[in-house]
């Protein structure tokens, strides 16, 4: 079972929403609502079993914490125009990050991939696309289960600023975004609630406090 | 924090945030590659004045499976049969490179006076009779797993050479901090003297306390040792407070059944009990593995968990009860 996220994980996927960047960050815009969302990976499950010909050799692993989310609601889209059930799995990367002891790295939950992923397509989903060093990290911890036929990568929200050459295959939303800027998820299955990207922001005038954001946090 | 010298460095909440890592460790284990980088370039060594299988080898593969790299000392093959001091021996090991020491010693506060002296991250592996803290937690860990996080009201009965015993020390104090009621049972030589400090109560009838158990943990009689002095005859310490078949029989059948190693079969526990559907005892090993990974993750590699350490490595063994550095019967 997926252990309940534990609080206060600054993490690039699962941009917190309670209080990442304290509690001075104040709210700028809605970047997509509940429904702009459900057409989102409505979408995004298409556009996988478009590019693979199929699902059959599929397998979707979420990436804690609301990764695990997504890549079950998108197993369900896939099932129900399909009518293929599609094996989901869930990723903790925290212990192939490359920023172990230069911050605190909590693992969210453990790892539970239900088929071997040998001779499958893995799509990893993930909530937000940032610096890429989750995604990296989830190359890593994936290549420790088995060797798929490929990998690729969806993500609802790609907010730039990558630091590694890697990009999504997938991608609900692309978002400009100011380093210090945070992208804000809300999953009903992890957040309660309603459904809903925002984009949250320091106070004018304060951009430079938020810039040690992006530099450690990747 | 820096140091795991005390189940008193952690409190409720760093015991269960140990846990909690510890599920996720647990799952690394049973990979086929059961292994993270997670602390990879760190060089953890264990440092052991008292023989050892279980503990060192369980905190060196938990090393390796974290990627760390790992040292072995051991007292009978050192430089401490020439007389060098614990102190010159331990700064020598910490300047070859080392991250974190994991000592062992037979004197209570060792690992303490270690941590004032070096720089490196110190985890107390059995002290004397004072503590042995990792234990404890995989202890804790491994009842969580069979009843639910909640500890709260649990029936523990710790069985054997109380007074004597580092597990039985750590164990109360950890399941006290999680809310269980603990029971001390032993004849009154085993007993401790007070029970000041150990927020447990004491019984000398095993048959009475019995029912209504969750857990019944089983210390080892060390009749190699002195133990023998503290009751008649090994016969007579089994009729009163060994778990014989028919004494297991009377508990529930969701009794949970530990002991931390090596057993003395016959003697505290009847050879069909330890390997009975109640027994945990192989679980215990499987899961100190996963426990000293968080431990040593959360000290080498997190360093967010037991935030309240703080300067708790120096100065003395804590307020165990213990009489400062003295020579006691190791157990475990």
């Amino acid at each position: 079972m997926a252990d309940a996220p534990r609080a206060g994980q600054p993490n690039e996927a699962a941009a917190a929403p309670d209080n990442s960047g304290g509690g001075r960050f104040v709210f700028r815009a809605d970047v997509l609502d509940a429904d702009d969302l459900r057409r989102a990976h409505t979408r995004i499950a298409h556009e996988i079993v478009e590019r693979n010909h199929g699902a059959e050799r599929l397998v979707l692993i979420g990436l804690y914490t609301r990764g695990t989310a997504i890549a079950g609601r998108l197993a369900d889209a896939i099932e129900s125009f399909e009518g293929v059930g599609v094996p989901v799995g869930a990723l903790d990367v925290a212990f192939y990050r490359d920023d172990i002891a230069l911050r605190p790295v909590q693992p969210l939950g453990p790892t539970e991939v239900p088929v071997d992923v040998t001779g499958r397509v893995v799509v990893l989903v993930d909530d937000v696309l940032f610096t890429g060093r989750t995604a990296r990290a989830a190359l890593d911890a994936l290549t420790e289960l088995g060797r798929p036929t490929a990998v690729q990568l969806a993500v609802l929200v790609d907010r730039g600023h990558r630091e590694l050459p890697i990009r999504a295959d997938f991608v609900g939303k692309n978002l400009p975004t100011k380093r210090a800027e945070d992208v804000r998820v809300h999953m009903a299955e992890v957040d309660g609630g309603v459904d809903g990207i925002e984009l949250w922001g320091p106070p004018d005038g304060a951009e430079e406090e938020g810039s040690r954001d992006g530099e450690v946090a990747g | 924090m820096k140091h795991l010298l005390s189940i008193d460095d952690l409190g409720r909440d760093g015991i269960e945030d140990v846990c909690d890592l510890a599920e996720s460790f647990l799952e690394v284990t049973q990979r086929e590659i059961p292994k993270v980088p997670a602390l990879r370039g760190k060089t953890v060594a264990s440092v052991f004045y008292e023989d050892s299988t279980r503990t060192r080898l369980s905190f060196e593969t938990a090393a390796k499976r974290l990627s760390a790299d790992t040292m072995t000392f051991s007292v009978s093959t050192s430089s401490v049969k020439k007389g060098e001091s614990l102190r010159d021996t331990v700064q020598t090991i910490e300047a070859m490179g080392v991250d974190a020491m994991v000592v062992r010693h037979p004197s209570a506060g060792a690992p303490h006076r270690v941590a004032s002296w070096v720089d490196a991250a110190v985890v107390n592996a059995g002290d004397g009779r004072h503590e042995h803290p990792t234990q404890a937690l995989l202890d804790v860990f491994t009842i969580r797993r069979h009843r639910g996080p909640d500890l709260d009201g649990a029936r523990v009965a710790i069985v054997g050479d109380v007074r004597r015993s580092r597990v039985a020390r750590s164990d109360a104090l950890a399941l006290a901090a999680l809310g269980a009621e603990v029971t001390l049972v032993g004849p009154p030589t085993m007993l401790p003297e007070s029970l000041a400090g150990w927020a447990a109560t004491a019984a000398s009838d095993l048959d009475e306390v019995l029912e209504g158990l969750d857990v019944i943990y089983l210390l080892r009689i060390q009749h190699e040792r002195r133990d023998a002095a503290y009751f008649p005859s090994l016969r007579e310490y089994t009729t009163r407070y060994g778990l014989t078949v028919e004494r297991a029989a009377r508990l529930a059948p969701e009794t949970l059944v530990m002991h931390p190693g090596p057993m003395n079969r016959g003697v505290e526990i009847a050879p069909e009990v330890a390997e009975g559907p109640c027994s945990v005892i192989t679980e215990q090993v499987a899961n100190g593995v996963a426990i000293r990974m968080a431990v040593l993750y959360s000290i080498l590699g997190s360093g967010t968990l037991m935030s309240g350490a703080g300067g708790s490595g120096i100065g003395g063994p804590g307020t165990g009860g213990s009489e400062g550095l003295e020579t006691g019967a190791p157990d475990v």
